[in-house]
């Protein structure tokens, strides 16, 4: 077992959330958020390969075939499903915060405080 | 009755379905009857479901995908009485924020009572299921349509400032769940939670282990907002609308506590049972640290809803102080403290809304003395805050006392006092606050406030009786927790039964019994003389902070520095917060690291 796919996993979600700490622009903060998510995805599918199987798709194969895990990869789906409305209702969110201060900087709509 | 768990969550997210599919066609009358009926006829299914699960086991497996020899390849409910507890109070607690919604917003587009309830109903299936990526799945869903909810009033930049930080930090909290999950099931091949926790118990935890609890437990405590994650929950509380901050503050909050206390029971404490003390000290430490941060915060805001935010972090560190106890009895106690916490934070909430609907405004300063008027509105805020500081036998005082009992069964007597203190802290804002504003007492400035936020008021029309009336009911609840006869022997048990790993693995794998004492006592708790005394301090101790409060002598100036720089740390900005999420996970993974060895 290779410790590369779960350095990956751990590297891209580490520029993800520094994406999100540093960025200036609420549309590029919600694409920084799927960075990190796609951390997951690397994780998940890692978790799930098995060197050499075939997707997990058993109609017409022969018993016993090697495939990978299917678990992780219906994981992945609900995943992205979940973080797909959560991208567009931020992005709407941004929006709505453009149109109130005419601005996208997360630092310069800060009027909660304290 | 095993039909009844999945009712709990089907319900009303079917009559969240309705109110959505008949937009448009039918009139508003009719949509709030719907969501109204739904949530309360949850609230029957829930007390059903805890007479059931209090006589005998309750255990779906959804298709009928039973386990066969001990590996479980469908998806569970798997119900204990704490848990179809908290889904009476989330359902209580949802149907009194569609009632008090009914003329306290409506303008409010159709779709706020489908969020409301698919909030309800995903909340009720967070608590229920029995495995591990169902909880991912529910507590995204409760996040979603909680997020919506706070940045309802797209108009304005506070909400939408408040949405933004809830949702980005509690998404990236979600993404460290399933992290943890991934890695979870990359050990043990499962995901349901007692096969997990049977997978784990039979060898020592090694470091891929400790970093899958650590990410699991930090992406719960986010959602609880435990200090260093709490930043969020301030901004976001502060600018929901009233009746939408009571289910949050009531039940969305200590979801992540439900989900914590779970994971470990259940999954994690065969791996770690040798260390299980190294866990508890350090939620143990993250409670206390919340409680004081929280009741001290509380204190220096002059914005009703956001010092009721930070008494409600104030609170969540309490109950995670409890759970960090590890021990059934102080389990216990932190269940009896959701429910009074729960019911008297929503009531104090729902004045808030009140006064902001009839005086226009919920700033403290702002008020000052301008709800003389109103001795209701002051009746229900002053039972509110005495029911949150819990004098003996008040309110919240049962919760307290349970886990000092623990605590001094432990040994550690220092916890006691210091989870008063922070109780009394932020009972000591709230009573200055209604001080001020119901009886226009102290002075008309304070400097160590911060500065004043701006909140729009609602739609005129609000009707006040029934606003008072649904406020009234939760106060009250919130007031007699205490005193309820058999509540205490009833949470003990059920907690007993929560912690108790081997048992819930046998039941839901083996189909073993899952036993639950029949013959529990009605009588109310007996609490220790300890107890009594303490509540009396804390309670002196909040009148005596609130007094000083509404009039700071020159000296405490004192204490100034101190005050802001913490009060800078809740910069508003959401990079900072994502910086002390990551920060705060790292710590938190390198102490377990180190101590769980």
């Amino acid at each position: 077992m290779s410790y590369l796919p779960f350095a990956v996993a751990g590297w891209v979600c580490l520029i993800g959330l520094y994406g999100v700490a540093t960025s200036r622009n609420l549309i590029h903060l919600a694409l920084c958020l799927t960075v990190t998510q796609s951390s997951t995805y690397v994780l998940l599918l890692s978790v799930g390969y098995v060197r050499g199987g075939t997707a997990p798709i058993f109609k017409g194969v022969k018993l016993g075939t090697r495939a990978v895990d299917p678990v992780v990869q219906s994981l992945s789906l609900t995943d992205i499903v979940v973080s797909v409305t959560v991208l567009a209702l931020i992005l709407a969110l941004g929006l709505d915060v453009f149109g109130a201060a005419k601005t996208v900087d997360p630092d310069e709509i800060a009027e909660l405080q304290g | 009755m095993t039909w009844l768990a999945p009712l709990v969550v089907a319900v009303p997210l079917l009559s969240g379905a309705l109110v959505a599919g008949g937009d448009h066609v039918a009139p508003r009358a009719l949509q709030n009857a719907i969501g109204v009926c739904g949530s309360a006829a949850t609230f029957v299914l829930a007390v059903l479901l805890f007479r059931a699960a209090e006589r005998h086991e309750v255990l779906t497996w959804f298709g009928g995908w039973r386990p066969r020899s001990g590996i479980a390849v469908g998806i569970d409910f798997a119900v204990d009485p704490l848990a179809a507890g908290m889904c009476a109070l989330i359902a209580g607690l949802s149907c009194a924020a569609l009632v008090y919604s009914i003329t306290y917003m409506p303008e409010a587009a159709k779709l706020y009572d489908t969020l409301l309830l698919v909030a309800a109903g995903s909340m009720c299936g967070f608590v229920l299921s029995g495995d591990l990526f169902n909880l991912f799945v529910w507590l995204e869903l409760t996040a979603v349509a909680g997020y919506a909810l706070t940045g309802f009033e797209v108009k304005q930049l506070g909400p939408l400032q408040g949405a933004l930080n809830f949702a980005i930090v509690n998404t990236l909290g979600g993404y460290f769940v399933l992290m943890g999950i991934a890695l979870v099931y990359a050990r043990t091949g499962a995901l349901n939670l007692a096969q997990i926790g049977s997978a784990l118990s039979t060898r020592r935890p090694d470091g891929l282990v400790i970093v899958a609890f650590t990410l699991v437990v930090c992406g719960f405590l986010c959602k609880a907002a435990v200090v260093p994650f709490h930043f969020w929950l301030a901004d976001a509380y502060a600018v929901a609308p009233a009746p939408v901050c009571m289910v949050f503050a009531g039940v969305m909050t200590d979801i992540g506590l439900v989900g914590v206390a779970r994971v470990y029971a259940t999954a994690f404490s065969g791996a770690f049972g040798l260390h299980a003390h190294a866990v508890g000290d350090l939620l143990l430490w993250l409670g206390i640290v919340s409680a004081l941060v929280g009741g001290v915060m509380s204190l220096v805001q002059r914005h009703l809803k956001r010092m009721l935010a930070y008494s409600v972090i104030c609170h969540i560190g309490i109950m995670l102080a409890g759970i960090g106890l590890l021990s059934s009895k102080a389990l216990g106690g932190v269940a009896a403290l959701l429910l009074a916490h729960g019911l008297a934070t929503g009531a104090l909430f729902l004045v808030a809304g009140m006064l902001l609907a009839s005086l226009r405004s919920i700033d403290e300063l702002r008020l000052r003395g301008r709800a003389r008027a109103r001795p209701w509105l002051a009746a229900l805020w002053f039972v509110g805050t005495i029911a949150l500081i819990g004098p003996p036998y008040v309110g919240a005082y049962l919760g307290h006392a349970m886990i000092d009992d623990a605590a001094a069964e432990l040994g550690r007597h220092w916890v006691q006092p210091l989870l008063w203190l922070a109780g009394a802290l932020s009972g000591a804002a709230l009573l200055r606050a209604g001080a001020r504003i119901f009886l226009g007492f102290g002075q008309a400035t304070a400097e160590f406030l911060s500065p004043e936020v701006r909140e729009d008021p609602p739609d005129r029309g609000a009707n006040l009786p029934l606003l008072g009336g649904t406020t009234a009911v939760l106060a009250i609840a919130g007031l007699v927790v205490s005193v309820v006869p058999g509540l205490g022997p009833r949470v003990d048990e059920g907690a007993a039964r929560f912690l108790d790993r081997r048992s819930y693995a046998e039941h839901v794998l083996h189909g073993g019994p899952f036993g639950f004492k029949h013959d529990l006592p009605f009588a109310i708790e007996h609490t220790s003389l300890e107890s009594v005394i303490y509540a009396v301090v804390a309670t002196l101790l909040a009148l005596a902070i609130a007094a000083v409060g509404l009039r700071p002598p020159r000296s405490l100036s004192i204490v100034e520095p101190a005050l802001a720089g913490l009060k800078r740390l809740h910069s508003g900005v959401v990079g900072d917060y994502v910086v002390w999420l990551t920060v705060g996970t790292a710590v938190v993974g390198g102490v377990w690291a180190v101590t769980l060895r």
